[in-house]
């Protein structure tokens, strides 16, 4: 149970946990990662997703509608550690949640759930003392964003606190889908690999096996995200796993 | 109280244990950009004195502090003074922001304005800016506060602001803030985001509350100049907080004047029939929402709740961190006013002089037609009169029985 590429580039699957329902959430995952994804993102629904774009926003508006919760997803990481115990697992959540809970019983029950690490989406390097802290004493790698935007001070203090992976994202702007992995991409790569030997993902908008083999080019894994939500959400729930489960295999041939 | 008191304060932009920033990271580089051009234009006297300057001309400060006579006559105790920012251009408090933003703005070199809106005041203040400054103007606001504000809706675009309404959520103000926040992810290179109150990341709450400090300098000066005294309270209502700060500012030293915000109580005491961040029971708990920490209506598994109002401009579940500061300090004292009371208020201030508050006021004046009779002839009480209530005219005419009346 760490976070390891075995291939390049290694596939992360964004999945919101809850949408359509947790029992088929874990089901997608299993066929994820039996279909070639080495980590897994669970992505815990929240009210006001700011950094989502309409998919992901519709998925977490009705994950939330259905009453996930963030001790369910916590759930769900601790079945799916059992079922698969190589898996790359990180929790994927906005802030007010955990913080809800309080920041050391997450990071607690994270690591009895068997989570890898944890990325919070609005939780910046400057802000993030106590959270390190705990993670550091359960053992658990702290993933943050870097962005095209970010000087190159911010990235080696991001590179400086990541664990696991660093997450580069792809393009300035929300998650959703795009026709063509920008060149902000390699770019912002290049940078963060003077301050890192952490493998680097790159994530938001990789939406096919022709910008998985792009982003392999020059970063060690692509993240899946409004793609696979966006597949979730036009495929009935007894056939999503095994849609998700071809749509991954597909990525990498 | 729970969880996170022990945040860490790293950044500037801590009120107590409130505050901070929590933000995508695309947009830190933009953050740590405005507030060094903030920095900058805040000691910059050229700045300060072009501000100055269409504060007076274009704005019309300083505004009245007037005495409402029969107003305190009828409620028969504290006398009532009433800082009339409602007399501003445009109409409300916030073009004291808009314009300082718009500036800065300028001042950075960008050409794309956004900003969101709840009762349209503060779109309507950042489209007058922009129509002022030549500059391209988008203002996001709720589906469900386009209905009830309508006519801002129309004055905006008459200001030549493209007008983004937005369905996701509750579709009021906090939706408005999200869809705005993403515009501003998405176009972060060329776009500055002229937030309408005390809230959001640093510098943020700060930046906002020094834009409207202007009316508690003001008011301070006044009262003594026509009490020789300051006063006994100052009340002023609190959506994001934003001329509730600006009107306890200067008084914050004086430690004899107490400072009481009204939040809106709406139709009920239960989580989502109110807007009251700081009611004790079914109020609202520490958590981070849309940048800073800050009290948060919230269910328990920290999903935020939604809320209602009556009031566009105070239908918000979270409120600007120096607030949350100044109410666990005991500083501040923070009550709520139902939709019934501050409608009725908005009635009694019109009849008694003739003077037609905006809603948001309204919840303000209905907790000095509260207070005033509970107090004595010599005490004397301060209403940050925040907005006129033109705007408010589809929903009182709708309320209020004004036919036979
Ligand atoms: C007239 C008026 N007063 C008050 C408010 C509430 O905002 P704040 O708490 O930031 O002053 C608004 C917001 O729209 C408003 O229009």
């Amino acid at each position: 149970m760490t976070i390891e590429f075995r291939k390049k580039p290694g596939i992360v699957a964004y999945l919101t946990a809850g949408d359509p329902d947790l029992a088929t959430t874990r089901d997608i995952a299993l066929a994820a990662i039996d279909n070639g994804a080495d980590v897994i993102e669970l992505g815990v629904a929240f009210s006001d997703p700011l950094a989502d774009g309409p998919v992901i926003q519709r998925a977490s508006e009705r994950a939330v509608a259905r009453g996930t919760r963030l001790t369910d997803v916590l759930e769900l990481a601790k079945e799916l550690r059992a079922a698969r115990p190589a898996a790359g697992l990180v929790l994927f959540s906005y802030l007010n949640p955990v913080v809800r809970m309080g920041m050391k019983t997450f990071c607690a029950r994270a690591a009895v759930a068997g989570a890898d690490g944890v990325l919070l989406t609005d939780m910046i390097v400057e802000e993030a003392g106590e959270y390190l802290e705990s993670m550091r004493e359960h053992k658990l790698a702290p993933v943050f964003l870097a962005a095209p935007t970010s000087p190159d001070a911010r990235l080696k203090a991001i590179a400086g606190v990541s664990q696991g992976f660093v997450y580069a994202i792809s393009r300035v702007g929300i998650t959703g889908t795009q026709q063509k992995v920008a060149g902000d991409a390699s770019e912002l790569v290049g940078r963060l690999r003077q301050f890192t030997t952490l493998p680097i993902a790159v994530g938001f908008g990789i939406s096919n096996a022709e910008h998985v083999k792009a982003v392999g080019e020059f970063a060690d894994a692509a993240v899946i995200g409004s793609a696979l939500v966006a597949l979730i959400e036009t495929t009935s729930p007894a056939e999503a796993a095994s849609a998700v489960g071809r749509f991954i295999a597909g990525l990498q041939a | 109280m729970n969880a996170m008191t022990s945040l860490p304060t790293a950044v500037a932009g801590r009120f107590g244990a409130y505050g901070g920033r929590y933000v995508p990271e695309t947009l830190m580089a933009a953050l740590e950009e405005l507030e060094h051009a903030y920095g900058g234009a805040k000691v910059d006297p050229a700045f300060q004195a072009e501000l100055d300057d269409l504060l007076h001309n274009y704005c019309g400060r300083p505004t009245p502090l007037y005495f409402a006579k029969r107003l305190t006559e009828q409620c028969g105790g504290a006398k009532i003074y009433l800082k009339r920012e409602d007399l501003l251009h445009t109409g409300a408090h916030k073009i004291n922001n808009a314009l300082g933003q718009g500036l800065l703005a300028r001042r950075m070199g960008k050409q794309r304005i956004i900003a969101e809106t709840g009762a349209g005041q503060h779109g309507v203040a950042t489209a007058t800016v922009c129509a002022l400054f030549g500059l391209e103007c988008v203002i996001y606001m709720g589906e469900e506060d386009m209905r009830r504000q309508e006519l801002n809706v129309y004055r905006m675009r008459l200001l030549g602001a493209e007008v983004r309404g937005v369905s996701g959520g509750s579709a009021t103000l906090k939706d408005a803030i999200n869809e705005a926040m993403r515009d501003w992810v998405t176009n972060v290179r060329t776009t500055y985001y002229v937030l309408g109150s005390a809230l959001g990341a640093h510098p943020y709450p700060t930046m906002v509350r020094d834009f409207h400090r202007v009316i508690s300098r003001e008011a301070k000066a006044q009262m003594l100049e026509r009490e020789g005294r300051l006063p006994t309270a100052i009340i002023a209502c609190v959506g994001g907080g934003s001329n509730a700060i600006g009107a306890f500012y200067e008084f914050l030293p004086d430690e004899n004047v107490q400072l009481i915000g009204v939040e809106a109580g709406g139709r009920g005491t239960a989580l989502g029939e109110h807007a009251a961040r700081f009611q004790k029971v079914g109020g609202g708990l520490p958590g981070v929402l849309q940048g800073t920490y800050s009290y948060v209506l919230q269910d328990d598994a920290g999903q935020v709740s939604s809320t209602h109002s009556v009031s566009a401009g105070l239908d918000y579940a979270s409120v600007g961190p120096e607030h949350a500061m100044l109410h666990d300090s005991g500083r501040a004292s923070y009550v709520s006013c139902s939709d019934d009371a501050a409608l009725r208020a908005t009635v009694t201030l019109s009849r008694t002089e003739g003077i037609l508050p905006a809603l948001e006021s309204a919840h303000a004046v209905a907790e000095a037609i509260r207070l005033a009779p509970t107090m004595t002839k010599s005490a004397v009480l301060m209403v940050n009169l925040s907005g006129r209530g033109d705007k408010d005219m589809g929903i009182l005419a709708r309320e209020l029985d004004l036919k036979g009346a």
